[in-house]
């Protein structure tokens, strides 16, 4: 019991909490470690400008749910607890749409199906199951933010390449300067494609292990 | 020669031995060293040498193979340039035209390729390996003559570290990597890379020049267009005195290439002729249906348009990404033949399946495989079981 009133006065940044925001950016991300999540970064990162509207949902959904759940967690009764997890997200992913198409609605358009499909996004599922149902809100909340910044990290770094040698544009402004294309050069076609996402992925992932050894699997 | 031998291993070795200054580019200098002297080391243990065909052999024997192809490729490419231009040159002019034109994309392809790969060798620590020397012989005679020179290395660098070295580099590879590097170009830059203005070389950089009324389609995009009066002749086609990518018109300088990779054992027989099986039974299958006049032409046809002899012969066959069962090879070959078929005639989108088609199958190599094992363990097992019983 003592243990637990600890618990209660620990600081809002403790190394415990920090660890929680700060893991899945790097160690434990939950694309590049875990492999979470990877259709929605081969299917919207083709412009910049879409990443960021996405990662900024999914962080706020994130984060919303996992408050939410970790709230409920002593009321859901455990047999339907993956129903009450999906009524909370789809509900967050309909205000994010709504809002979405009430101020940015061009990105909306683009973004298509991809934000109802924020609510099959495995990493809030795996999340909520695996951290929010046991732990208390704040913890929750650190842990959801943590881990949508650890996909937003990622989808923004294909998003910029792809757009970068894609289409030649960032955010939608030319970065390629004119002398380039007279010279000879020309956009990527492959880059808009589907399967260029999935190779910078694992080009990410690649320089990502290899400059964290731990999380090299020589199993 | 001794003394050139003695002088690099008294100077010039020490350097990049462990604690020399150089020792980082010990395995650069190693490469060179093997390259020009055969090495002093022995094995200690009991070896394996079935017989003299290491991996640098092998790949010699794909390169010579490659020399028709590539010599008729080199002519071709002034031929049909100064038909184009519709101006009358003797052989030798053809030639040195195609030379001068051709020789640029191998040196890009060579230069970058081999950068990556002793850059990987170095960071790495293993031996730079010769797969490279047939790969970058293979790319330049799979591209139109009209490509741009950054494009091939741009091509050559993806294939080499995202094709071969992620996996493990040479050996260790799914796809095969001059292939791959073919694909990468056909998406990245469909505009340089398809349609009916980059085959010849006038088409891009003397336009002006051209014959009125001239056209570079290939046989493959005449045919998909329907027109089939303006369709080379059988004898055009089987010779390859036609527009296409460099190395892959000449149905006859392949032959030639696969009788030195079947002789010399280093090609798969089987392989080439399921190829050819599978697309012949596609070719008259089509026949059969024949609703368009692509599917109405004689199913041989097939064999000497396009990429395909070009494909059977030396793509096809690549042993690390092809299956390596007797009885997987069939299949392999056959679904390569049907698959590329499939993809001409009835996808339009694609003018040429061979690339894709072996691709794909190089996918699927590794499954295949397995299934012929197990189903082999199963047969056997079968045998064993009555008599324990």
């Amino acid at each position: 019991m003592s243990e637990n009133d600890n618990n209660q006065k620990e600081a809002l940044f403790s190394p415990k909490n920090k660890k929680l925001l700060t893991n899945p950016l790097g160690k434990d991300n939950p694309i590049n470690v875990q492999v979470l999540g990877i259709c929605s970064v081969l299917a919207i990162t083709v412009q910049l400008r879409a990443s960021i509207v996405m990662a900024i949902s999914v962080v706020a959904v994130m984060g919303l749910a996992n408050v939410i759940i970790s709230l409920l967690r002593k009321t859901i009764p455990p047999r339907i607890r993956i129903i009450v997890q999906l009524t909370v997200i789809a509900s967050l992913v309909i205000l994010v749409d709504q809002v979405l198409k009430a101020f940015v609605y061009d990105v909306s358009r683009q973004l298509s199906v991809f934000v109802g499909l924020i609510i099959t996004n495995c990493i809030i599922m795996g999340r909520l199951e695996a951290f929010a149902l046991q732990n208390k809100p704040w913890p929750s909340f650190l842990d959801g933010i943590g881990n949508a910044a650890g996909y937003a990290w990622v989808l923004l770094a294909v998003g910029f390449f792809r757009e970068l040698f894609g289409s030649g544009t960032l955010m939608g402004y030319n970065v390629i300067p004119g002398f380039m294309y007279e010279m000879g050069y020309e956009d990527n076609g492959f880059m808009i494609l589907p399967p260029m996402a999935l190779i910078t992925v694992g080009i990410i992932i690649w320089v990502h292990r290899y400059k964290d050894r731990d999380l090299i699997d020589i199993s | 020669m001794k003394a050139l031998h003695n002088l690099i291993e008294k100077k010039v070795k020490p350097h990049f031995e462990q604690d020399g200054k150089l020792s980082k580019f010990y395995r650069t200098f190693e490469a060179f060293e093997t390259f020009l002297f055969v090495q002093g080391n022995v094995t200690t243990r009991g070896s394996h040498i079935r017989d003299a065909m290491e991996m640098k052999r092998t790949m010699f024997h794909v390169l010579i193979a490659l020399i028709p192809a590539l010599l008729f490729g080199m002519w071709n490419v002034g031929y049909q340039h100064y038909q184009a231009i519709g101006m009358d040159v003797d052989f030798i002019d053809q030639f040195l035209f195609g030379l001068y034109r051709v020789l640029p994309i191998i040196i890009v392809t060579y230069a970058s390729g081999l950068l990556v790969e002793f850059l990987f060798a170095t960071i790495r620590n293993h031996e730079v390996n010769e797969g490279f020397l047939v790969t970058g012989m293979l790319l330049p005679l799979i591209v139109p003559v009209t490509i741009p020179l950054w494009m091939v290395a741009l091509a050559t660098v993806f294939a080499v570290i995202i094709g071969k070295e992620v996996f493990g580099g040479t050996g260790m590879n799914i796809l095969n990597p001059a292939l791959l590097a073919r694909a990468f170009l056909f998406f990245a830059y469909p505009a340089q890379f398809s349609g009916d203005e980059i085959w010849i070389y006038a088409q891009v950089h003397a336009p002006e020049q051209l014959v009125d009324g001239f056209s570079g389609a290939t046989s493959l995009a005449v045919l998909a267009a329907g027109n089939l009066e303006s369709m080379p002749s059988v004898m055009e086609m089987f010779l390859g005195t036609i527009p296409g990518s460099i190395g892959e018109t000449s149905t006859l300088a392949i032959l030639l290439g696969a009788f030195v990779l079947v002789a010399t054992g280093v090609g798969s027989l089987r392989i080439m002729l399921s190829v050819v099986a599978g697309g012949l039974f596609m070719g008259l299958l089509f026949n059969l249906f024949a609703v368009n006049e692509f599917m109405e032409v004689p199913a041989y046809y097939h064999l000497i348009m396009g990429g395909f002899a070009f494909g059977t012969v030396y793509m096809a066959t690549d042993p690390v990404s092809a299956s390596q069962t007797g009885t997987g090879k069939y299949i392999y070959g056959f679904l390569i033949g049907v698959i590329t078929l499939l993809i001409r005639v009835v996808n339009p989108a694609f003018p040429e399946g061979m690339m894709l088609a072996i691709l794909f199958m190089n996918v699927f190599a590794p499954l295949i495989d397995h299934y012929v094992v197990r189903a082999n363990v199963k047969r056997r097992l079968k045998r064993v079981k009555p008599a324990e019983a």
